[in-house]
């Protein structure tokens, strides 16, 4: 088992370099001069050529991307030239709320997703299966912009039960913090169950064909074993990975829900940097995104491992 | 005599397929007393797993079941799902053909054996944990308590077989079905677990179906064989009284086309040609007629019904069984 997860770590590391060199050049690539950007229309020449010494821009690219590289590694991810706040302060001031939305909406998408997923496996082609898959596929094709303003109007304008936008720090009012967090987390959940519920569905429909359940019902274990014990781990597999993707996604911040529910995320966080052209921060940010997408992926190895004994140990 | 312990009546599985209807089993008619061993051969796809599956109540979910099956006085066609579930495992249990899928790949060993025993027997953890060592060394698996730990993929296939086998046999089933148990596995593993389950039959005096396309398997261990070819049972017999005298063609072809050690080298088994009539396509005549060397007219005109030999017990469905002197020299 160590020796798995070693495994992994080290085939981590190259992921990661790909990442930060990509992430770079997009940001170097970009057009238009940094030093330009941050000095105005009014900057003279000298003052930009002066600028882009300071900054290192002169230097050729790939003595920029190892310099930058040398500093991220000492956790220097650099400085934003509009508010001088670092990369990390930013990053830290906005990640509780997009973490915290990526949890709840996770959270419920499964509690809808997998029981439905079951049920419907359980009795695969009958009314309430063909019923569930169809609405399904209705879901997924309802883009989140328009969940969210059905959500709102039903929830916050006709009935008042909860408030439309806003947000207050779970620390300071916690109660009044999950209000803020019902609506965005389930206009991102209902978006997320679909994949799911039909992942998982199909799944554990090609796992109760398997011999080993015929064994099971031929040892007569209780129907809601067979399916919970015997059946729902083995069909995970793909469930973990689908939950993986999502929860990487969501972690870089979700921008049209964040914007329309007005959460200070990281999705905003880049939308900011985008429009004001604050390519430090832009930079940062995706590189700290894209490190926590493949963190959240080496995690979802080792959930395979935990699952399926047989990747423990080397099998298959 | 009493009332035997598996009646099986006039039972015929049906298959919806997208070419029509498939006969899989037409209605057969067998019986089994208690401790007996009943035999059933035949070659792939001659329904020999359906009707296993038809007594176990374990059927796709499409097929259509006729007939009935008297298991221990009760129907177990007509049996709600909690009583079923109730019997089997417990009274009623199954050996799988190949024990490399019918072991779940993410539980250990010990979960799967255990959970058998705590759902039928009401043991408690530390009593069913001590059974279960005591099943697999019963079934010759060396250091049980450490396999308790292990998963499936830890352990080769004829000791998977024997897992298999101690699951089957941990609530003192009375009736075992062993579905081609030996098929998947390694030729110098296969006499081993025959052995064994013969041995364990014994020990227990529970009653064994042995389902097989050879006819070898059954030769020394079952009382009883019935053969079966495209759904139905075409002769059987106490296994003595068959392998003395056969009367169907297709048993006589079934043991021809096992190789013998005493055959010269490079001499080509004599293999039953052509193949098994479409089962969505069911003949009027006979359906062994095509292939049968003594096919005459009739075969191919109408249905042999079963009828008695001479030998009490022994039936055949044939209108022209080989003779003694015709027989082969076996």
């Amino acid at each position: 088992m160590l020796n798995f997860v070693v495994r992994r770590l080290l085939a981590m590391l190259p992921v990661l370099l790909a990442v930060s060199l990509l992430t770079f050049l997009i940001a170097s690539l970009l057009p238009g001069d940094l030093a330009l950007v941050i000095l105005g229309d009014q900057a003279t020449p000298e003052n930009v050529a002066a600028l882009r010494r300071d900054m290192g821009l002169d230097q050729p690219l790939w003595w920029r991307y190892l310099s930058w590289l040398g500093q991220v590694m000492q956790g220097d991810l650099g400085r934003s030239f509009r508010t001088g706040q670092t990369v990390l302060q930013a990053v830290a001031e906005r990640i509780p709320v997009s973490l915290q939305l990526m949890l709840m909406a996770e959270f419920i998408g499964l509690l809808i997703g997998v029981p439905l997923a079951i049920v419907c496996a359980a009795r695969a082609g009958g009314a309430f299966d063909r019923f569930m898959t169809g609405g399904a596929f209705a879901m997924l094709s309802m883009p989140s912009f328009l969940t969210a303003i059905l959500l709102i109007y039903l929830f916050a304008v006709e009935l008042r039960w909860l408030p439309a936008t806003g947000y207050v720090p779970f620390t300071e009012a916690p109660l009044a913090n999950l209000r803020f967090f019902v609506l965005p987390a389930l206009t991102l959940a209902l978006a997320e169950w679909p994949g799911i519920m039909r992942v998982l569905r199909s799944d554990m429909i090609a796992t109760l064909q398997e011999d080993y359940i015929a064994l099971a019902k031929a040892k007569g274990l209780k129907p809601a074993r067979i399916l919970f014990v015997h059946a729902l781990k083995p069909s995970s597999l793909t469930l973990v990975t689908v939950t993986g993707i999502n929860i990487g996604r969501l972690l870089g911040g979700t921008l049209i829900v964040e914007s329309i529910f007005a959460l200070p995320g990281i999705g905003r966080l880049l939308v900011g940097a985008i429009y004001t052209r604050d390519l430090v921060i832009l930079q940062g940010v995706v590189l700290l995104v894209a490190c926590g997408f493949v963190i959240v992926n080496f995690i979802v190895d080792m959930l395979y491992a935990v699952l399926d004994p047989r990747i423990r140990h080397g099998h298959a | 005599m009493s009332a035997p312990l598996l009646t099986i009546e006039n039972v015929a599985v049906d298959l919806p397929t997208p070419r029509g209807n498939l006969r899989a089993v037409d209605h057969v008619n067998l019986s089994l007393e208690g401790g007996r061993t009943l035999g059933i051969v035949g070659e792939s796809g001659c329904g020999k797993t359906m009707l296993s599956r038809a007594v176990l109540q374990l059927l796709p979910k499409k097929a259509k079941l006729a007939g009935r099956v008297i298991f221990d006085g009760q129907d177990l066609v007509r049996l709600d799902a909690e009583r079923l579930r109730r019997l089997r495992g417990r009274d009623l249990a199954v050996v799988f053909q190949d024990p490399m899928t019918s072991l779940n790949p993410v539980l250990t060993i010990g979960t799967q054996l255990m959970e058998t025993i705590q759902e039928h027997l009401e043991l408690d953890a530390p009593v069913a944990k001590k059974r279960s060592i005591e099943l697999l060394a019963a079934v010759g698996i060396p250091a049980p308590e450490q396999r308790l730990a292990q998963y499936p993929h830890q352990c080769s296939g004829g000791m998977r077989q024997r897992i298999a086998i101690a699951i089957a046999l941990s609530c003192e089933p009375k009736l075992l079905i062993a579905d081609e148990p030996t098929t998947a596995l390694d030729v110098t593993i296969q006499a081993q677990i025959l052995d064994l389950l013969a041995r364990e039959q014994r020990r227990r005096h529970m009653a064994m179906i042995i389902i097989t396309h050879d006819l070898g398997v059954v030769a020394g261990r079952a009382d009883e064989v019935a053969v079966m070819y495209a759904g139905r049972v075409v002769e059987r017999a106490p296994t003595s009284a068959l392998f003395k005298r056969m009367h169907m063609p297709y048993t006589e072809a079934l043991l021809a086309a096992i190789p013998k050690l005493d055959t010269a080298p490079h001499t080509p088994l004599p293999a039953i040609s052509g193949r098994p009539p479409d089962p969505t396509r069911p003949l009027k005549g006979c359906s062994f007629a095509p292939r049968c060397r003594y096919a005459a007219g009739r075969c191919h005109e109408a249905k042999p019904e079963l009828m008695d030999a001479e030998t009490p017990g022994h039936r055949y469905a044939c209108f022209h069984p080989i003779r003694m002197a015709e027989g082969i020299g076996a």
